[in-house]
C-alpha cells in the first residue's frame, strides 16, 4: 500500500477541465487504493460488496440512512447479488407504516427503501446512498483529473482514508478545547488556531470531524473468514458505498467497450468509404 | 484491366453495403434504449408480486391491500358466510366461471374461489366487473359487496348476483402457504 | 434559395410531377442534398454536422428524460435517482444527456473559432453570423437551467449566484431577479419555470438553426481559403464545389463516428469527469458549498465577471463584471463591422494569425483561471487576459485589417484545391476519375 500526499479543495472540488481549484488549500492524507472496479475493465468484487454490506448493516446503519436504495437492489447480480431470501430477511430487520393504515406497522420487504435512522446526536449524519460519487478523493496529474478513467472520483479512496485517518490528536491540539476528533482525511471540519502557524498556514493534515472512529480490529466477524482488520473493513464499506452509489458501474463499463468498439470499426469503414468517395475528385491513389 | 476494374467494382460495393449495415445497425441499437425506458422500470416490477399476511387476520376481518394500482380484498370470512356461499347452487349464478387464475377453467363454487382448510379465506380484486368501481364490503343483497356505481350485488363468495355486472370479482393468480398470500398474476377474462 | 446556381430537380413521372406541383418538398430535400459546397473543406468545417447531431441527441434524451423527472423541489433530486437506479437505461440516458451538453459546447467553440479564423463572419455573411450568436446564447441560457434540474447543491447555488447577476442592473435590478425567482429566493417557482424553459428553448435553437443554414445556403459556405466561390454558370460553379452528398454527408459522418468514440469515453467510463461532486448532495437552501465553479463551458466568461474587481467611473465593480460578460460576446457578434481587412481567410493574414493564436490561447487562460479561487496572482490573470479579448475585438481587428499586408490569395478554389491534390493528368472539370495505372 503506497500513501500519497494529494492537494484536496475545501470543497473537494475540481471541475474536470478546470483544473486544481486551490481554494483555501486543505492538505489531507488521501490513500490511493487499488479496487477491482477502476478502470474501464474493472468489476465489482461480489465477495467484498457483501462484506461491505455486513459492516453497513451492523456499523453504519445505525446513524447513517441510504435512502435511494432499496433492499431489492441488494439482490442485483452484477451488485452484491444476495439470494432472494437473504433480501427479504434483510428487508424484514426493519419496520415500516402499513399502506392501509398508516399507525400500524409491517415487517419490510424488498421493495421497500432503506429507512433513515431517526438521530439523537449533534448534527445530521450524511445519507450514504451517493457518498461515493459527492466526495473526490483526488484530482489527477496537474488537477485535470483526467485519471477517473483509470482510478474513477477517488470517493471509495475518500471514504477509505476516512475510516482509518483518525490519528492521534497532534500535540499542537492537545490544550484545545476544540470540538470532535482529528481526521487527517477530513478537509472540511473545524480547526484549532493552535495548530496554524504565524502565517495562518496549517501545520497537521485534514480537520475535526464530528464522527468518532467507527471501526477496530475484530468488530465485525466475516463468515467467508476474510481476515477481521480494520484496514479490511475499510477497504469493503467503501467498496460497498461505491456500489450503492453506482449500482449501474459494471453494466455501463461493459457497454462502454461493446460500443466503442462496434465505433471503431464503423469509423475504420467510413475512412475507407470516403477516401474512395472522394479519390476521383483529388485524382489522388487512394 | 477489365478483370481488375470488375474487381475494384465489388470491392467497393462490398465496402459501401458493409458500411451501410454497420450504420443502420448502429441506429437501431440507438434507438432501442429511447424505447425500453418506457417499460415499466425496476422500482415498479418490484411490487409487481407482493405478499400479504394473513396470519393475523381474525374471523370476521378484511384487508384491502393496493396492488398494481388496484385494490384486493382479503376477507377472512365467519361459518355463516362460508355456508352461505356453498348451499348456493351453481343454477342460480349468472357467472359459472370461477374467474381464478389459478384455476381458469374451473365452475364457479364456492370451493373454487376460496381458501384455507374450511374455505375461510377468499382474495379477489377489489374491481367490479362492470365499470371498474370499487365495491363495498358487506352489503347489498346477498351480504357480500355491492357496487354504488351501477347497483352490482356480489354474494359473500364475490360471484355477480344481481345488477348489470357480466363476471365474479377475479381472483389472481396467487400462492398460499397457510399463513402468507402472495400475489403472482392478475386473472384475464 | 438564391445564391450559387446548382442543377435542380426535376420531377419526371406524372406522380412526382403531381406532388411537386403541390408540394415541392422531394425538391427541395434533393436540392437541399446535392448543395454545391466548396471542395476545398477542411477538417474544421465539420463541427455545424456535429452540432446538429448533438442537438437532436439532446432534444431526443431530453424528451425520454422528462418521462421520468419530476420538477419539484421535493422530488427533483430523487427523481434523477430514480432514473439512475431502477428506469432501464435511464443511467445512459442521464449520462448521455449531462455529457452530451459538455460536447454540444466543444463542437460550439469549435465552431466559433474556426468562424474567427477564417473569417466565416464577414460580409455576406453577417446575417449566418449573428444567428450563429443567438443559438451560442440559447445554448448558454438552456445548459444553465438543465444544470439547475437536478436539484443538488451546485444547481441551486449555481442558479443562485448567475440569477443574481441580474440585481447589477440599476434601479430595477432587485425587481428583475424577484421575477426570475417567482419569489425571494431559488426555489419551486424557480425550478419550475427553469424546467419549462430548459423544455421550450432547444426548439428555438432548432427554429434558428434552420434560419441559420438557410442564410449560408443563401451566401454559399465559406471555405479555408476565404475566396468565393465562383458562380458565372452551373459548369463553374462545378469547378469550385461538389454536391454536399455524398462527398460531405459521408466526411462528417466519418468525422461523427469519430467525435462519438471520445463521446463514449466520456459517457461510459468517466461520466462524471465534467460534472461536480457536489451535485450528488442534494439542495440545501441553508449551506453553501465551499467552493462554487459553473461547468468548464461557462468559464471564460464567468473568468470575466470576476475580473473586474474595481469601479470604473460610476459602474460599480458588480456592474462591470456583468457589463463585462455580456459585452465580451456582445463583441463577438459585432465582429463583422470590427474587422477591416478586405481579405476574408486567416490563412493569408501573416499578422492577424498570431493575434488569433492569441486569442485561443487566451480564452483557454480565461477557462483555466475561471476555477482558480478569486485572490493573487489569478485576479490579475483573469484581469490581463479580460483586457486582451476586448484589445482583440476593438483594436487588433479594426487596426490590423488597414495597416497588415496579406499573402497573396488563390486565384479560385479549384486552383488552390489542385496545388493541394496535383493530380496525374489534367482533368478537365475536376472530376474525371484517373484511370488505374
Amino acid at each position: 500500500m503506497r500513501t500519497n500526499r494529494f492537494i484536496l479543495a475545501a470543497a473537494l472540488a475540481a471541475a474536470g477541465l478546470a483544473g486544481p481549484v486551490a481554494a483555501a488549500e486543505v492538505e489531507t492524507e488521501i490513500t490511493d487504493k487499488a479496487f477491482s472496479f477502476e478502470g474501464p475493465f474493472g468489476v465489482f468484487d461480489q465477495a467484498q460488496l457483501q462484506r461491505g454490506y455486513q459492516i453497513f448493516n451492523q456499523v453504519c446503519a445505525s446513524c447513517h440512512g441510504m435512502q435511494y436504495l432499496a433492499f431489492r437492489h441488494l439482490g442485483a447480480e452484477d451488485g452484491p447479488g444476495f439470494p432472494e431470501e437473504q433480501v427479504k430477511a434483510f428487508a424484514e430487520q426493519h419496520e415500516f407504516p402499513r399502506e392501509d393504515d398508516p399507525e400500524e406497522m409491517r415487517p419490510g420487504a424488498p421493495f421497500d427503501h432503506f429507512p433513515t435512522p431517526e438521530y439523537f446526536g449533534e448534527g445530521h449524519p450524511p445519507d450514504l446512498s451517493l457518498i461515493a460519487k459527492a466526495r473526490a478523493g483526488f484530482h489527477g496529474p496537474i488537477g485535470t483529473g483526467i485519471n477517473q478513467l483509470m482510478k474513477g472520483t477517488g470517493g471509495p479512496e475518500y471514504i477509505y482514508s476516512l475510516m482509518m485517518g483518525y490519528h492521534d490528536t497532534p500535540e499542537c491540539a492537545l490544550d484545545s478545547d476544540i470540538g470532535g476528533y482529528y481526521n487527517a482525511a477530513f478537509a472540511v471540519g473545524g480547526y484549532p488556531e493552535e495548530c496554524l502557524d504565524e502565517a495562518g498556514h496549517r501545520t497537521v493534515p485534514g480537520s475535526w470531524i464530528a464522527m468518532p472512529a467507527q471501526i477496530y480490529e475484530g468488530l465485525v466477524e466475516y463468515a467467508d473468514g476474510t481476515p477481521a482488520t480494520a484496514d479490511q473493513y475499510a477497504e469493503d464499506i467503501s467498496a460497498f458505498l461505491m456500489w450503492a452509489a453506482e449500482p449501474k458501474m459494471m453494466e455501463r463499463k461493459e457497454a462502454g467497450l461493446r460500443n466503442f468498439i462496434w465505433l471503431g470499426v464503423l469509423a475504420v469503414l467510413l475512412y475507407f468509404v470516403n477516401k474512395r468517395i472522394w479519390k476521383p475528385v483529388k485524382g489522388e491513389d487512394a | 484491366m477489365t478483370a481488375t476494374t470488375e474487381d475494384e467494382g465489388s470491392r467497393r460495393d462490398f465496402l459501401f453495403v458493409a458500411t451501410g449495415a454497420v450504420g443502420a445497425v448502429t441506429a437501431g441499437a440507438a434507438v432501442w434504449p429511447l424505447i425500453d425506458q418506457m417499460n415499466p422500470s425496476a422500482s415498479v416490477l418490484a411490487l409487481a408480486t407482493i405478499d400479504i399476511d394473513v396470519a393475523s387476520l381474525s374471523e370476521g376481518q378484511q384487508l384491502t391491500v393496493k396492488w398494481r394500482g388496484k385494490p384486493v380484498f382479503v376477507r377472512y370470512r365467519s361459518p355463516a358466510e362460508i355456508e352461505a356461499a356453498r348451499e348456493t347452487p351453481l343454477d342460480d349464478l349468472k357467472d359459472t366461471v370461477a374467474r381464478s387464475g389459478n384455476q381458469p377453467g374451473a365452475d364457479a363454487s364456492d370451493a373454487n374461489r376460496s381458501l384455507g382448510e374450511n374455505g375461510e379465506y377468499v382474495v379477489m380484486m377489489g374491481v367490479c366487473t362492470h365499470l371498474g368501481c370499487v365495491p363495498l364490503g358487506q352489503q347489498g343483497d346477498y351480504n357480500g359487496w355491492f357496487c354504488p356505481c351501477h347497483g352490482s350485488h356480489y354474494d359473500t363468495a364475490g360471484r355477480i348476483r344481481k345488477g348489470p355486472a357480466p363476471m365474479n370479482l377475479f381472483i389472481p393468480e396467487l400462492a398460499f402457504d397457510g399463513s402468507t398470500i402472495t400475489l403472482l398474476e392478475e386473472y384475464k377474462a | 434559395m438564391a445564391g450559387i446556381p446548382q442543377e435542380h430537380y426535376e420531377p419526371q413521372t406524372a406522380s412526382e410531377k403531381w406532388l411537386h406541383s403541390r408540394l415541392p418538398i422531394v425538391g427541395m430535400a434533393l436540392d437541399f442534398m446535392a448543395f454545391p459546397t466548396p471542395k476545398n473543406l477542411n477538417w474544421m468545417w465539420i463541427w455545424g454536422v456535429m452540432l446538429s447531431v448533438f442537438l437532436v441527441i439532446q432534444i431526443v434524451t431530453g424528451i425520454v428524460l422528462v418521462m421520468h423527472y419530476t420538477p419539484h423541489v421535493d422530488y427533483a433530486f430523487a427523481s434523477v435517482e430514480h432514473i439512475m437506479r431502477d428506469v432501464n437505461g435511464g443511467w445512459l440516458l442521464r449520462y448521455v444527456h449531462s455529457n452530451g451538453a459538455s460536447f454540444f459546447f466543444i463542437a460550439v467553440y469549435a465552431h466559433i473559432f474556426r468562424g474567427l479564423f477564417y473569417g466565416s463572419y464577414k460580409a455576406p455573411r453577417e446575417i449566418t453570423w449573428i444567428i450563429g450568436i443567438l443559438i451560442y446564447l440559447a445554448m448558454m441560457a438552456t445548459a444553465f437551467m438543465g444544470y439547475v434540474l437536478p436539484w443538488g447543491q451546485m444547481s441551486f447555488w449555481g442558479a443562485t449566484v448567475i440569477t443574481n447577476l441580474f440585481s447589477a442592473i440599476p434601479l430595477v435590478g432587485d425587481s428583475i431577479v424577484t421575477w426570475l425567482w417567482g419569489g425571494f429566493s431559488v426555489d419551486n417557482p424557480t425550478l419550475n419555470r427553469f424546467f419549462s424553459l430548459h423544455y421550450l428553448v432547444p426548439f428555438v435553437i432548432a427554429g434558428l438553426t434552420v434560419v441559420h443554414i438557410w442564410a449560408f445556403h443563401t451566401t454559399g459556405n465559406n471555405n479555408p481559403t476565404g475566396v468565393e466561390v465562383r458562380r458565372d454558370s452551373i459548369d463553374v460553379v462545378k469547378k469550385d464545389t461538389v454536391p454536399f452528398h455524398p462527398f460531405y454527408t459521408i466526411k462528417d459522418m466519418y468525422a461523427l463516428v469519430l467525435f462519438l468514440m471520445l463521446f463514449v469515453v466520456f459517457v461510459f467510463f468517466m461520466p462524471n469527469y465534467l460534472g461536480h461532486p457536489d451535485n450528488y448532495i442534494e439542495a440545501n437552501p441553508l449551506a453553501t458549498p465551499a467552493h462554487i465553479v459553473p461547468e468548464w463551458y461557462f468559464l471564460p466568461f464567468y473568468a470575466m465577471l470576476r475580473a473586474i474587481t474595481f469601479d470604473i467611473l460610476f459602474i460599480d465593480s458588480k456592474l462591470g463584471g456583468v457589463l463585462a460578460m455580456f459585452g465580451a460576446i456582445a463583441l463577438l457578434a459585432l465582429a463583422p463591422w470590427l474587422d477591416t481587412s478586405r481579405v476574408r481567410s486567416g490563412r493569408y493574414r501573416p499578422t492577424f494569425k498570431l493575434a488569433f493564436y492569441g486569442l485561443v490561447v487566451d480564452f483557454f487562460v480565461l477557462m483555466w483561471v475561471g476555477a482558480m479561487p478569486a485572490e493573487q496572482p489569478y485576479v490579475i490573470i483573469s484581469q490581463l487576459a479580460t483586457l486582451y479579448w476586448f484589445v482583440y475585438f476593438l483594436v487588433i481587428l479594426p487596426v490590423l485589417g488597414v495597416i497588415e499586408r496579406p499573402d497573396a490569395q488563390p486565384a479560385s478554389i479549384e486552383a488552390a484545391f489542385e496545388a493541394e491534390h496535383p493530380k496525374h493528368a489534367p482533368a478537365p472539370g475536376g472530376a474525371a476519375a484517373t484511370p488505374a495505372e
